[in-house]
């Protein structure tokens, strides 16, 4: 009940201060039509966010320890939230000087005209993709490599239960978590990237023929899709991977490989009703029907005529479809189907170290660790996202 | 009584490439009570940008940056977003270019009618929506009291503009500003809401700027005239002084777009095989016939002009010429052979030597493709020529239509002007070295200077290589001063056809006399002897029925 109290007292605080600001604003500045033509909403915008922003540096500025002796986990995550972005913006600054003055011609144009979230997407994309590829050489031990202790916490603190040999300590059955997020990289996010990039091969080739054909095609295409669609995803996947992984053992083939099929096929549907949609809407054009007239082939049309033209609506869904089948991936692998231990796999992970989440309250660098497998998928959904927004708005000519 | 409104010295900027540019250069205009001010020029000269100013208005990344716009004693610049709400809409009224695109399409034309009127407090819904009917009939809207309860989607586009023009007079302003309400209309429609806007602003004693390129259209409407060019004020007077004596070469230059005329030529030889022969077709979408037994042909070097408004079936005939839409009945023979009705049974020889340019460059260009590559891809597909010789004949072709090859060959079509994306389409089409080329409305979209270049480069190209053209367009001045031949086509049917000497002089079919008589002319007095001829009662909706 106080607690509502509080908030309505806060809320009105807001109001009046609102009020006062652009009252404040409009006689300093002599009725400049920035102030005089402000709505009240936008100065409770400015107000609130300025409040909020106070709050933010007093809590920061917290003791890390409570009175009562237990640490204050809030503020220790809190802190470490704020050090992070302020290294990211720092990291993605200097690399976009970086940028500027090595390479070609075209890289040092692309980088000049480059906003900070785009040049930190693409460090953070660089990063794992070298962490991936030499995930040999750069982990310290090896992928299912069990060394003595089990459950060593996260710090490397000996006072503290951690232990210098593992940074970021081991898991339950003695493993270093620091390898396994290495050599995840490799598994979880090359996985993810061939699934999408199949996907979108499958589903955009055929989702252009239904658009450029139309017709027969298209009717049996779209059909076929809406009945796949029909079907929940994960169950769908789940059914399919029960069936493939007697295969596999028969067939002695993988079944990541099965895996990444079922995948691409589910997702592909998504993607063929974007590619005909799309497509749908460029057919129409005249020089489709220009070239057409000339009497151009059906690949022309698809890739030369019809592809660089759906590009960015394409490439924004390249983003999101990455993260999904991220998801899937990390979501099958918890149910037991997807990567198979002792292949490590940053959903498992999280799944495995989950439990640790619980000592937060007492011991903040424990429950680090489910943290650090699901921070991994973060940031690469962050970092792929913010690269293609930016590429959207070059693409696509947006202002603004 | 003093000026309504009064622009002085005002510099406008627009934001591109994080740096400010000069769109408008010091303008001033004064308007009085009652007065209508003609605007005139080029797209890109400001016209619209200025047409906004008078409102207080910018659009998004457009600012004042020096000047002021007094309307009633009150600064526009500077004044309040309170103060300006409270002037625009009831006396400061607004009317685009396009109806269709201005109304809401999901509310009744009455509901977006009352709107203004009930929010500003100068009349209440009932009050307003009687109001509304009144003005629709003077407006001379067919079924006033009903057609206000339809969707905008419901009605035809000179209908929507008028019931825009209503929706302005609904508080009954001081100003309105027209911005090119009748570009996008056919000419038949265009009087009836160039009498309407007429009648309606002396009736009321409006003050209003009238925003248009058409020369002819603001003979009409205005009592001044001002002409604008990039941004910097050409020269203003009265409409009668600036019809007679225009004093800027610049000035001269528009008034005389209209003078180009070819030489007749002779008649073709009897016996002569035709280029393209049209025998006898019908065509229909889905199950309705949009083409009834048509029949043309169209001769080596000459032009043959299709006339008529949209929905007459123009577009139709060129799409079964060209096989995209086979024909229910009849046949297209190409110099005496029958060619297979749909496109893709034509071998690629048929293919090439019919070649089209459209309509709207922007869609005719793939925005993705270098100029090159637009240029290159037929004459790689049906000359065969890669590398440097297919560079030697893009630059080549390039050249003749008077674009810089070095300059041009990598640009993306964004980066062109209409008027050069328009000749990048024809370049294309010359590409494939055809015989017979179709020119689908090719100067609607463009400005009256830089559509003249076009013909004149049609014309031009047509004398050195022999082409022959179909050339499909609403507007006469262009059938005037490039065709050879005349087909005039209405709710699919060959009106009348024939060479363009006997077209121009009577006797004509009754619609052939509509068309004809509904095009502008420079004259002041046109429309109102225009109107008296027909009978003030008859404009309107009455005068296509009545044919």
């Amino acid at each position: 009940m106080s607690g509502f109290v509080w908030f309505a007292i806060i809320i009105a605080g807001l109001l009046v201060a609102a009020y006062l600001f652009r009252l404040a604003g409009q006689a300093i500045t002599s009725n400049a039509p920035k102030f005089r033509d402000m709505t009240f909403g936008v100065a409770f915008g400015y107000v609130f966010g300025a409040a909020l922003f106070v709050w933010a540096v007093y809590y920061y500025f917290q003791p890390k320890i409570t009175e009562a002796g237990t640490p204050n986990a809030g503020v220790i995550f809190f802190r470490w939230a704020v050090q992070g972005f302020i290294i990211a913006s720092i990291a993605a600054f200097l690399f976009r000087i970086l940028g500027r003055a090595v390479g070609t011609e075209t890289t040092k144009k692309l980088f000049r005209s480059m906003p900070l979230t785009a040049s930190f997407g693409i460090l953070v994309i660089i990063l794992y993709a070298i962490t991936a590829i030499f995930a040999g050489s750069i982990a310290p031990y090896g992928e299912s490599e069990i060394l003595g202790a089990a459950n060593v916490l996260a710090g490397g603190d000996i006072a503290a239960g951690g232990d210098p040999a593992y940074p970021l300590g081991t898991d339950q059955i003695g493993r270093d978590i620091l390898s396994r997020l290495i050599y995840g990289a490799r598994n979880t996010v090359g996985i993810a990237f061939i699934t999408t990039c199949l996907a979108f091969f499958i589903g955009g080739s055929l989702g252009f023929l239904a658009a450029t054909l139309q017709g027969w095609l298209d009717q049996l295409l779209s059909r076929s899709v809406d009945v796949l669609m029909a079907i929940p995803s994960l169950i769908f996947a789940l059914l399919l991977m029960t069936i493939a992984s007697a295969w596999a053992v028969k067939l002695g083939v993988p079944l990541t490989i099965f895996m990444v099929l079922i995948i691409a096929v589910i997702d592909s549907t998504r993607v063929y009703r974007l590619a005909r949609a799309v497509g749908l809407n460029i057919v129409v054009m005249d020089y489709i029907e220009a070239a057409k007239l000339r009497g151009e082939g059906l690949s022309y049309l698809v890739f030369k005529e019809i592809l660089p033209n759906a590009m960015a609506p394409l490439l924004a869904e390249f983003g999101l479809r990455f993260c999904f089948v991220f998801l899937t991936i990390a979501a099958l692998s918890f149910l037991g189907v997807g990567i198979q231990p002792p292949l490590a796999d940053w959903g498992t992970m999280v799944r495995d170290l989950g439990p640790f989440i619980n000592f937060a309250a007492f011991i903040p660098t424990a429950a680090v660790t489910p943290l650090l497998a699901a921070g991994a998928i973060a940031l690469l959904t962050v970092a792929v996202n913010f690269v293609v927004d930016w590429m959207l708005h070059k693409t696509s000519g947006l202002q603004e | 009584m003093s000026d309504l409104l009064t622009v002085k010295d005002l510099w406008i900027e627009g934001r591109s490439d994080e740096t400010w540019n000069p769109i408008i250069n010091g303008c001033s205009l004064t308007l009085k009570k009652g007065e209508v001010l003609g605007m005139i020029g080029e797209s890109g000269a400001g016209k619209s940008t200025i047409g906004l100013a008078c409102m207080g208005y910018t659009r998004d990344g457009v600012r004042i940056s020096k000047g002021s716009v007094v309307f009633d004693g009150i600064d526009l610049v500077t004044a309040s977003a309170a103060v300006k709400r409270n002037l625009l809409g009831k006396r400061i009224a607004y009317v685009a270019q396009s109806a269709a695109a201005s109304f809401n399409p999901a509310h009744k034309i009455i509901d977006q009618h009352t709107e203004a009127p009930v929010q500003h407090g100068v009349s209440g819904r009932g009050e307003s929506v009687e109001d509304g009917i009144e003005l629709y009939r003077k407006l001379r809207l067919p079924n006033p009291e009903e057609i206000g309860f339809r969707y905008p989607h419901q009605v035809s586009g000179g209908q929507l503009q008028r019931a825009m023009t209503a929706m302005a007079m609904s508080c009954r302003p001081d100003l309105i500003i027209f911005d090119e309400p009748t570009t996008a209309l056919d000419v038949t429609t265009q009087i009836e809401v160039l009498a309407s806007i007429r009648q309606i602003v002396e009736e009321y004693d409006t003050a209003a700027i009238y925003i248009t390129h058409d020369l002819a259209v603001v003979a009409q409407m205005a009592d001044r005239i001002k002409v604008l060019l990039k941004g910097d004020e050409v020269e203003e007077a009265d409409t009668r002084t600036m019809l007679s004596d225009p004093q800027e070469d610049y000035t001269k230059s528009l008034w005389a777009v209209r003078a180009f005329q070819r030489p007749t030529k002779p008649p073709v030889s009897p016996g002569s095989v035709p280029v393209v022969s049209v025998r006898n077709i019908t065509a229909a979408y889905g199950t309705t016939d949009v083409l009834h037994d048509v029949s043309f042909d169209i001769h080596a070097g000459r032009t043959v002009a299709v006339v008529g408004e949209s929905g007459s079936g123009k577009s139709t005939a060129a799409r079964c010429i060209t096989g995209l839409l086979p024909p229910r009945m009849g046949e297209i023979a190409f110099d005496g052979e029958v060619l297979p009705a749909n496109y893709k049974k034509r071998s690629k020889e048929q293919l090439r030597q019919a070649q089209m340019i459209y309509q709207m460059a922007d869609t005719a260009l793939n925005p993705r493709k270098t100029i090159g590559q637009i240029i290159g891809r037929p004459v790689q597909f049906y000359m065969g020529l890669t590398g440097a010789k297919k560079r030697e004949r893009v630059n080549e072709l390039l050249n003749q239509i008077e674009l810089e090859p070095s300059q041009y060959f990598n640009r993306l079509p964004s980066e062109l002007s209409g008027g050069q994306k328009q000749r990048v389409g024809i370049a294309r089409a010359l590409a494939a070295e055809p015989k017979f080329i179709i020119c689908d409305e090719v100067t609607s979209a463009l400005d009256q200077l830089v559509a003249e270049g076009i013909l004149r480069l049609l014309a031009d190209l047509q004398d050195t290589l022999g082409l022959s053209y179909m050339f499909i367009t609403h507007d006469l001045a262009t059938v005037k001063s490039i065709a050879d031949e005349v087909v005039v086509m209405k709710d699919g049917n060959v009106v009348e056809q024939g060479p363009k000497t006997s077209m121009f002089t009577p006797p004509h079919h009754a619609y052939t006399d509509l068309l004809l008589s509904s095009v502008p002319e420079m004259d002041p007095d046109w429309l109102s002897d225009l109107l008296k001829e027909r009978g003030v009662d008859n404009i309107g909706d009455a005068a296509v029925k009545n044919m």
